[in-house]
């Protein structure tokens, strides 16, 4: 198990690696120049702002400079915010992502395994039809109008109840995370929803619940200790990446709901070059997403007794 | 379902909603929500309007805008002004938020820091009326010769470059604002990163910024002129440049002021608000590329588009909001002239639609380039959906009008000014905001030398004309000047005025003198107030 | 049970042999029809079918029928909701009139007044049209300047003024003309008396219908009348069966382009990178050994890229040219990114399929690498990979929107569903039109997809066809 987890995260470091290098080139290859702005300046500034951020060197010295201040875990300083590091960004600003996207992981969980399995139990009857289509509209409408429907929601909830009930927007206490979350958690929710029907669906065929019923157990606790149980783990499978997802794609709720999360400083970076913002939060996400699969393989590696005799 | 309400209502309060509440008179304490993070505080280097805002209001130079928009004296007692020099006497209770005397050495280094090239602050141009400020600049004199010393602790002298009748409009402007230099040592990198960072001269002060959620602002009692301010806080509580979102926080009372724009302001009109309109002062038009290879460097071409361009369709079917007023010259209507506006001494000819003229015209380019049909125009617009939605129009406009082929290219940020200093461009989608309250602000932006000048138009008589209104300090010679530009600019057709930028915005009722400002820092909180 | 059954001869005579005892009564099924039968079975799946081919034909075809260009901006008819074809009056060209001053009556107060009378004589002059709404009133004593609202809701009091159309700053000017966006619709204009800089609570309001109406100039321009009409007449105006958006182009034709763009990138993308992962996935899983290791541990990279984050940076670093749509550098980001996930699906079932027992049995038969190949391999993974396929357009088609809602989508003016659901989104309370049509075409094709994916996974799964 230790050499497996050793291996893993050996060669996830050379995963990182291959992030940070994909993105410095494609970075660099964005067309523009980071240093310009909307009012012209002399070329003496110019020359002094690229040799502040080192830019006057050749691009592979920078790579090496870049990479050796990353093992260093320094990202650099940020090219629109010239006063923040960039450590610092991240450090301020994930936390908030994280939170929003455990909540949302939550609610898309709990959801898309109550809902599954309700499908599954009502399979083609009026509650699969009405959830399935419910799950349909989860993943057919692009989250920004579900962010601005949500948002109109509260309002209108507010204004019914002539006080305020959740909070539009903003970010501070537990009620500001509700409405986002639950919007960034739909199209996961949905998703798992799918997949926790067809994972119970095909549980179903299986010998250990003919066994059961052979011995003469209630419905009951066929479908909670044994259908159930053995429905979640493929849906737990798909958890890592899906956390990933969400932590990441959170750039319109964060917008919206006016959240100050990482994902719109990324989006930001992109749009005004900013490469320093742009290599931290690509690496620093790439970094996250690989440690979460390893983290998920080996968290199924312990509750799936076939994978661990393997 | 009042007991199903109640039920609710405990339910939320007791998971910890906050209560809303955009205004509180007993506290004097303002909620607002900011577009974006002020990504710069430190007022030598900051460019962006949210920067300007914060500054304005925690932050005080020689002198200040008071309530109705006039020039007043600030941390300058009094002060005077000749051809060639400036002396400004410091109040002695003008005092730094830890309580430090604020002195004109603060006033030496914040202005020598600003032109030094290795600051890089795009705004040390507003210097450049003051002595070597230029050279500098350029790195070519060190920065102790800038042209300003204190005699003393209180005495502030300033060498002028060439007699400049605007320059005490500039020392009301953030790039001059004062920093002490004991305090920038020693944080120096992180100045003005965070609120315990950065030390306040200004009516109010930092006590709370979260990064990209809140920063709040308290009134600051170590301000020289602390009775007369109001409010005790303004709470930007929230940060988010989406307008529907600012909306809905005013819907919901969290929030007392919010701008509205074409998508959003019919919901406010559904919750009867009451909408107040204010012209930003900045005019948007359509530059050309003049380099000799690009076809836009035809005039008979470019006022084939002036004739066949109406603005006034343009302000009222296309923008849609009210209060932006159709384009006719690069000055906007509220630029001072000798006695009244600008506009009124010297009114700009106003640009009628005449398709028949603007069909001879584009037939006359074609004969004079030699070319059957025009080719395709590219006209580079940034990626905001305003820009590509008055690209969109323009597209169509001279497609149906002239049958002219035009390309829209639309970039992100970074790359539109790439390829507006590379000239990659026919046309491009532009707009100028005023920096100082001067007609020079507007006046210069088309000089040969002036590096905004992106589209490379070149006329020693519009050079002309701007050396004669840069070198006078007589009202009537330089107005004489800007209305021969105003003339140039039509019959050159430099560029196609589209619009001067007019918005509407939504505050609380209950407060009172809010000020909106064209120059500096809009809107201003400092004078305003909370009736019950 | 007494009695014996008597035998006769015929008992021990052994039965007819009969030839067609091994003849197969019904017709053999392959795979695949055996698929094809079961999904038609499958109404959900079969009613995703019919979409899919509806969505085509509305792509395709539809542009064939309904003709009007998606560019041609119809500004009389601005963010018009779906309705029946409308009627305008042909007016002049528009002139602008002079300000109407008042000369008899001084432009500012000679003090500052404590209170101002209401404005009385508010009327229209002329016929309001769409074109203009011409204001006149009577100017007020010690006023020093006007301002001008208009609402679409009577006004109570100082509540629900609406839009402020002017601030008049001299008290001479007793009219104003309205311009800004006239509807066929009631207007209610209100003007307030100021002294200059404050308005007084007085408030006057006249009730304003103007008639839908169209300049001659621009009734030329949309080739509504023929040049010897005259001002007067009524015209037919252009027919907008499911409305306008923001500058006055027709919603259907728009959604009809749109549908190229969206689905193109929404089938081509999904399309070659499925094809490609197939290709590198099964090359690697053929192969296996050290080449597989190599290849899989690059896929495993290109997964670990931070999806929406390479999406926007490639979609920038490719950059879009004047006058493109940016599908290109949208399509080419997209694949850059999602093979892998196909590759590493179809290595897996390579390398299962590899060690089935009817694989062996094939080659122990004598069935060469390509007959295995060819006869089983491929059609085994085929299942999997049409899936794959099903669910990826629907998800290509949201990464385009998503790609819309931060301005990096297809590039304007080319419509896409997801930049024009982005564009409704911002107006839906007042236009809901244009946020409802883009999302719909958006579920419809993305359920129709979802489904026939549902639909064919049962259909071609083995396991479901034991039960059956």
């Amino acid at each position: 198990m230790f050499r497996y987890t050793l291996g893993r995260l050996l060669s996830g470091v050379i995963t990182v690696w291959f992030i940070a290098t994909a993105t410095f080139l494609a970075m660099h290859a964005v067309p523009g120049d980071p240093l310009m702005n909307e009012k012209a300046t002399t070329a003496e500034i110019r020359e002094n702002l690229a040799r502040k951020y080192g830019l006057d060197r050749p691009l592979p010295e920078q790579y090496v400079i870049y990479l050796s201040n990353m093992i260093q875990g320094d990202f650099g300083i940020s090219f629109t915010q010239q006063n923040r590091r960039v450590n610092d960004i991240i450090k301020d600003h994930f936390p908030v992502s994280a939170a929003l996207g455990i909540l949302a992981i939550t609610f898309a969980a709990l959801g898309g395994i109550l809902w599954g399995a309700i499908t599954a139990l009502y399979r083609n009857q009026l509650p699969d039809i009405i959830i399935m289509f419910l799950v349909i509209l989860g993943i057919s409408v692009p989250s920004f109008v579900f962010a601005a429907l949500g948002q109109l929601l509260l309002v209108n909830l507010n204004q019914w109840f002539g006080t305020s009930i959740l909070p539009v927007a903003g970010w501070g206490t537990f009620s500001h995370m509700l409405m986002p979350s639950l919007v960034l958690g739909l199209g996961t929710m949905a998703l798992l929803t799918r997949l926790m029907r067809s994972s119970m669906l095909e549980v179903v065929n299986e010998d250990f619940i003919k066994t059961a019923k052979a011995k003469g157990l209630s419905p009951q606790r066929i479908f909670f200790k044994h259908q159930l149980r053995n429905a979640i783990l493929p849906v737990v499978t798909v958890l890592g990446p899906q956390i990933a997802a969400i932590t990441t794609g959170g750039f319109v709720v964060e917008l919206v709901f006016a959240i100050p999360g990482l994902g719109r400083y990324f989006v930001q970076a992109v749009q005004q070059l900013d490469y320093t913002v742009i290599m931290g939060t690509t690496v620093f996400y790439g970094a996250f997403l690989v440690l979460m699969v390893i983290l998920v393989d080996i968290i199924y590696g312990f509750i799936d007794p076939r994978v661990r005799l393997k | 379902m009042n007991f199903l309400k109640s039920l609710a209502i405990a339910l939320c309060l007791f998971s910890g909603a906050i209560e809303a509440q955009s205004v509180d008179a007993t506290r004097q304490v303002v909620k607002i929500a900011l577009a974006q993070e002020p990504p710069q505080l430190n007022s030598m280097k900051a460019t962006d309007q949210v920067s300007i805002f914060v500054l304005g209001h925690v932050m005080e130079g020689l002198t200040r805008y008071d309530r109705r928009g006039n020039l007043a004296p600030g941390v300058a007692e009094r002060w005077t002004l000749s051809a060639t020099s400036a002396k400004f006497w410091l109040r002695k209770d003008a005092k730094w938020s830890n309580g430090d005397p604020v002195t004109a050495h603060d006033f030496v280094f914040a202005w020598r820091n600003a032109v030094d090239p290795k600051t890089a602050s795009e705004y040390a141009f507003i210097l450049y009326p003051v002595k070597n400020a230029e050279a500098i600049n350029q790195g070519n004199l060190p920065i102790t010769d800038l042209g300003i010393r204190a005699l003393d602790d209180h005495t502030l002298e300033v060498t002028l470059e060439r007699p400049t009748g605007y320059f005490m409009k500039l020392t009301a402007f953030v790039t001059t604002f004062p920093v002490q230099e004991r305090f920038y040592r020693s944080v120096e990198a992180s100045y003005a990163a965070d609120a315990s960072q950065m030390l306040y001269n200004g009516a109010f002060k930092i006590t709370d910024w979260v990064h990209s959620a809140s920063l709040k602002m308290q009134k600051n009692e170590t301000y020289w002129n602390r009775q007369t301010i109001r409010l005790n806080g303004i709470d930007a509580d929230y940060i988010t440049a989406d307008t529907r979102a600012r909306l809905n926080l005013f819907i919901d009372d969290e929030i007392a002021y919010t701008q509205l724009d074409g998508e959003t302001y019919k919901d406010a009109l559904k919750n009867q608000f009451r909408i107040r309109p204010f012209a930003t002062g900045s005019v948007y038009f359509l530059e050309y590329n003049y380099r000799p290879e690009r076809i836009t460097s035809n005039l008979k071409l470019r006022q084939a588009i002036q004739a066949a361009f109406d603005p006034d369709e343009f302000v009222n079917k296309v923008l849609q909001t009210p209060g932006n007023l159709p384009g006719a010259s690069l000055f906007p209507s509220w630029i001072k002239g000798v006695n009244k506006t600008f506009r009124e001494e010297y009114p700009a000819k106003v640009l009628r639609p005449d398709l028949a003229r603007a069909k001879r015209l584009l037939a006359e380019a074609k004969a004079e380039l030699g070319v059957e049909q025009i080719p395709p125009l590219v006209l580079l617009v940034s990626d905001s959906p305003t820009a590509t939605k008055q690209a969109e129009y323009t597209q169509g406009m001279l497609k149906t009008k002239l049958n002219l082929d035009i390309k829209i290219d639309v970039q992100t940020f970074k790359q539109r000014l790439a390829k507006m200093t590379e000239g990659d461009f026919d046309i491009v989608g532009a707009g100028w905001g005023p920096d100082f309250d001067d007609i020079m602000t507007f006046g210069d932006l088309f000089a040969s030398w002036n590096l905004n000048n992106r589209g490379r138009y070149n006329n020693p008589e519009y050079d002309r004309l701007v050396r004669i209104a840069m070198n006078s300090s007589d009202p009537t010679t330089r107005m004489e000047a800007m209305a021969g530009i105003q003339t140039l600019v039509y019959d050159d057709a430099i560029i196609l005025p589209m619009y001067e930028q007019g918005v509407i915005y939504i505050q609380h009722p209950k407060i009172k003198g809010l000020r909106r400002t064209v120059i500096g820092s809009d809107p201003d909180f400092t004078h305003a107030r909370i009736v019950p | 049970m007494n009695t014996l059954r008597t035998l006769t001869e015929a008992d021990f005579q052994p039965s007819p042999s009969e030839d067609n005892l091994e003849q197969i009564s019904r017709p053999s099924l392959s795979y695949w029809q055996d698929a094809w039968i079961r999904l038609k079975k499958n109404t959900r799946a079969l009613i995703s079918l019919y979409l899919i081919v509806g969505l085509a034909f509305f792509t395709l075809i539809g542009p064939w029928i309904w003709t009007k260009d998606p560019a041609a901006q119809d500004l009389d008819q601005i963010s018009q909701a779906p309705a029946l074809p409308k009627t305008a009056l042909l007016v002049k060209d528009f002139e602008p009139s002079a300000t109407p001053i008042d000369t008899t009556h001084p432009p500012a107060p000679s003090g500052y007044p404590d209170a101002l009378d209401a404005v009385t004589g508010l009327t229209v002059l002329g016929t309001p049209t769409t074109q203009s709404v011409r204001l006149s009133w009577s100017p007020v004593d010690q006023a020093g300047g006007y301002s001008v609202y208009r609402s679409e809701s009577a006004p109570e009091g100082l509540m629900g003024l609406g839009l402020p159309l002017a601030s008049l700053t001299a008290g001479n000017i007793v009219g104003f003309e309205d311009r800004l966006n006239l509807k066929s619709q009631t207007y209610y204009y209100s003007i307030i008396p100021t002294d200059g800089f404050d308005e007084f609570d007085v408030v006057s309001t006249l009730e304003v219908s103007p008639q839908q109406s169209i300049t001659v100039s621009q009734a030329l321009e949309r080739q509504l009348i023929d040049s010897d009409d005259r001002p007067g007449q009524t015209v037919q105006l252009a027919f907008h069966p499911l409305g306008t958006d923001y500058l006055g182009r027709d919603m259907l034709a728009r959604l009809m382009q749109g549908a190229r763009v969206s689905l193109f990138i929404g089938v081509v993308a999904p399309l070659i990178y499925v094809l490609f992962g197939v290709f590198y996935g099964g090359f690697a899983g053929y192969l296996g050994g050290t080449t597989d290791q190599i290849l899989m541990r690059f896929a495993d990279f290109v997964v670990a890229l931070p999806f929406l984050l390479f999406m926007i940076l490639f979609k920038i670093a490719f950059g879009i040219g004047p006058g493109e749509s940016g599908i290109l550098p949208m399509l080419i980001a997209l694949i850059l990114l999602l093979w892998p996930a196909t590759a590493r699906l179809v290595r897996g079932q390579v390398l299962r399929i590899r060690e089935q027992g009817y694989i062996e049995a094939a080659r122990l038969l004598g069935g060469g690498p390509s007959y295995l190949i060819a006869r089983h391999i491929i059609p085994n993974t085929m299942g999997v990979i049409l899936v794959t396929l099903t669910f990826a357009v629907p998800s290509a088609i949201f990464t385009e929107a998503f790609l819309s809602f931060i301005g990096m989508g297809v590039a304007p003016p080319t419509p896409s569903w997801g930049s024009m659901c982005n564009e409704g989104v911002k107006t839906m309370l007042s236009h809901p039109h244009e946020l409802f049509f883009p999302a719909l075409f958006i579920s419809i094709t993305v359920l129709a997809f979802n489904l026939l994916g549902d639909g064919l996974t049962e259909a071609l799964d083995s396991k479901m066809r034991s039960k059956e």
